[in-house]
């Protein structure tokens, strides 16, 4: 496999035909995937026909906390790690969130977004500190975590309560409309979908362009070649971490815009976030794939699920077929991973 | 990272004395000094609690805990884990609960551990011929079984279920007052894992699995079948323990033994088996399991909420290993 990180891919020079096929070659498996989506959407309007703008905004609205979940996942993955704390991170999150926001000011409930975002950057930073400092394996530190922030949380709120802030709550239901796009366009855009693509957008973009991303990649692919080059390990991985933790706070946050108040137990966000990032062409080793990947399978496994409900199948054979597909999807992943490797 | 060996290595000399030998040889021993440790902290806290009965009671809890941490522990030697051991649990306790009336207690239990093994199979397959991470694989499996026991709970509905009286004079009751009944399922399975870790060849295989994975290939083993076998084993383990778990709390539920997920990995990790493979021993996973379960009730002598007690599990995972790598780290 060439070991070209994918962010120097674009720093590559050749005819238009040449970029375009190098396009092709390094991005197969998102591509690979963008394919699978539009496939199942042809499946979802062969069952449904009347499919159209208001399932998306639910499919949309559905798929927005395992997105964020997946970006955290995929942020500790890339650094060669795992990081099985990212449910209890955006539990934390959100009944912070709420209590937060509780018989607070709409207006307030800006800062309220800003102290959770920046308690996220923080939670993911112990994460990653502790990590680097005990030495410990990143899998047994995340589990400590897990118990550790899921008991912080219920310290928080022992039931379910607080409140959000209504204009956060309308951030994310309903379409786009015409606000700046004509209004047929803006039907077919759900407020979610912008939500997301902005603030991953908003990291990410930068991210990959900057030093510290290319140090992601370096230290996730090869740690000891990434330190005999002189990239800081340990302050990479911190910060690798503490931006899941950031992802896990939005993550967090749009589940209080979601329901409106804060739920001190986990969803089932961590194994999910893991599939996505299998699914999405990250390795689990470290060092390859990127955040395209992981939020269109976020979108293929949420379409799947909405499929089955269309279908009208009991929702516990439902979630045989779920577990099934995620099962398939991996088994296809291990064995496309291992073509590669031997060729 | 070399250079802080080299400090190690510096104050190691200083003192004199090298405490690594003792925790990378023989880490049951400050493992067994942090168990008597903190049954000193609870009778300290609570003078008198520390009794016969007591300590049966510690035992009779961490069996099922120590069992569900085995199958971690082998699988773990690898350099595997297995994630699905806390459902595949519950749904043997399930099945064999709900099959009781209709094939009898010996026939129930057979079925159901069959079904164990099943799942087993299952991940085995995955990781020894797809080459899943056990990780994802085994959550992936976890997640299958929980559905399909939802559906054959819905299947099972009107019919009556069962807890047979073997199951619950295993699991739960005493001979003699004091003396828990599950070691006479436990101890004889110590020993066959003991044995088959240290004395047969399948034992020395996941040994050098987890050590060396190529290099166990290219010397002539069928990597595949080793692991096949490993996970089947690793299922049936659990659900053994979901049987006398099932007994000692008797009341057959969907989520009995989800909660004991991650307390077993922590046993085994604790316990010093690495989770990157090819060290550790099945000792130290039982002592591992008996401090915990002594936390919990430590924590629960204190009267802390939910929340804290939390905390202090993560925290006490997170400083055992750090302590137990800092000392025993070699790199």
């Amino acid at each position: 496999m060439s070991a070209t990180t994918p962010a120097t891919a674009d720093l590559g020079k050749g005819s238009p035909g040449e970029i375009a096929g190098r396009f092709v070659r390094r991005n197969s498996w998102t591509l690979a995937l963008w394919g699978l989506l539009g496939l199942m959407l042809v499946f979802t309007l062969t069952i449904q026909p009347g499919w159209g703008a208001p399932q998306l905004t639910i499919l949309a609205i559905a798929a927005l906390p395992y997105a964020f979940a997946a970006a955290a996942q995929t942020m500790a993955v890339l650094v060669g790690g795992i990081d099985l704390s990212v449910a209890a991170m955006m539990t934390l999150t959100s009944v912070c969130a709420a209590v937060l926001m509780q018989g607070q000011s709409e207006e307030f409930g800006i800062i309220a977004v800003g102290l959770i975002l920046l308690m996220g950057l923080g939670l993911g930073a112990i994460n990653g500190l502790s990590i680097v400092l005990t030495r410990v394996p990143d899998i047994v530190v995340t589990l400590a975590f897990f118990f550790i922030w899921e008991g912080a949380a219920l310290l928080v709120l022992d039931a379910p309560g607080g409140s959000s802030a209504v204009w956060l709550r309308d951030l994310i239901i309903g379409p786009v409309g015409g606000f700046i796009l004509p209004a047929e366009l803006g039907a077919w855009i759900p407020k979610a979908l912008l939500l997301l693509a902005v603030s991953l957008g908003v990291v990410w973009i930068p991210l990959r362009r900057s030093r510290l991303g290319l140090s992601i990649y370096a230290v996730g692919s090869d740690r000891l070649a990434a330190f005999r080059s002189g990239v800081p390990v340990d302050r990479t991985k911190v910060a690798a971490y503490a931006l899941t933790g950031l992802f896990a706070a939005m993550g967090g946050l749009v589940l209080t815009m979601n329901t409106g108040i804060g739920t001190p137990i986990q969803g089932p966000y961590l194994l999910a976030s893991v599939a996505a990032v299998v699914l999405g062409g990250v390795s689990l080793a470290g060092g390859k794939g990127g955040l395209v990947g992981p939020i269109v399978a976020v979108f293929i496994l949420r379409l799947a699920r909405q499929d089955l409900t269309l279908m009208s199948i009991d929702p516990n054979v439902a979630q045989v077929v779920e577990g099934l597909i995620m099962v398939a999807v991996v088994l296809v992943g291990a064995v496309v991973a291992l073509r590669s490797r031997r060729s | 990272m070399s250079s802080a060996t080299d400090v190690m290595d510096e104050t190691a000399a200083r003192r004199g004395i090298d405490p690594r030998t003792i925790f990378r040889d023989r880490p049951i021993i400050p493992l067994i000094a942090l168990l008597l440790g903190l049954v000193a902290v609870v009778e300290l806290l609570q003078p008198g609690i520390v009794s016969e009965r007591w300590i049966s009671n510690i035992i009779r809890f961490a069996i099922p805990l120590a069992i569900l941490a085995a199958a971690q522990t082998l699988t773990m030697l690898t350099g595997g884990i297995d994630l699905s051991v806390g459902i595949v649990a519950t749904m043997t306790a399930f099945v064999m609960a709900t099959q009781t009336p209709h094939l009898g207690t010996g026939l129930a239990i057979v079925v159901a551990l069959g079904v164990a093994a099943l799942a087993g199979l299952g991940s085995g397959i995955g990781v020894g011929i797809f080459r899943v991470h056990p990780l994802i694989m085994t959550l992936a499996v976890g997640l299958v079984v929980e559905g399909l026991l939802l559906v054959y709970q819905r299947l099972m509905l009107g019919t009556r279920s069962e807890i047979p009286e073997l199951i619950t004079w295993l699991g739960a009751d005493r001979s003699f007052g004091i003396i828990p009944n599950s070691l006479l399922v436990f101890v004889p399975l110590a020993v066959v894992i003991w044995f088959l870790l240290k004395r047969t060849g399948f034992g020395r295989l996941l040994y050098a699995i987890g050590d060396n994975e190529g290099a166990t290939r290219l010397a002539g083993v069928r990597y595949w079948q080793v692991i096949i076998s490993l996970y089947i084993l690793s299922a049936v383990l659990a659900g053994i323990g979901g049987l006398l778990y099932v007994g000692l709390i008797k009341a057959s539920s969907l989520s009995l033994a989800v909660p004991l997920v991650l307390p077993s990995v922590a046993a085994a990790v604790i316990g010093g088996t690495s989770i990157f493979g090819g060290r550790g021993g099945y000792g130290g996973t039982i002592v591992g399991a008996l401090v915990l379960q002594v936390l919990a009730t430590l924590l629960l002598v204190l009267q802390v909420p939910e929340g804290t007690r939390r905390i202090v599990f993560g925290l006490i995972i997170l400083g055992v290993t750090a302590a137990y790598t800092r000392i025993t780290e070699e790199r």
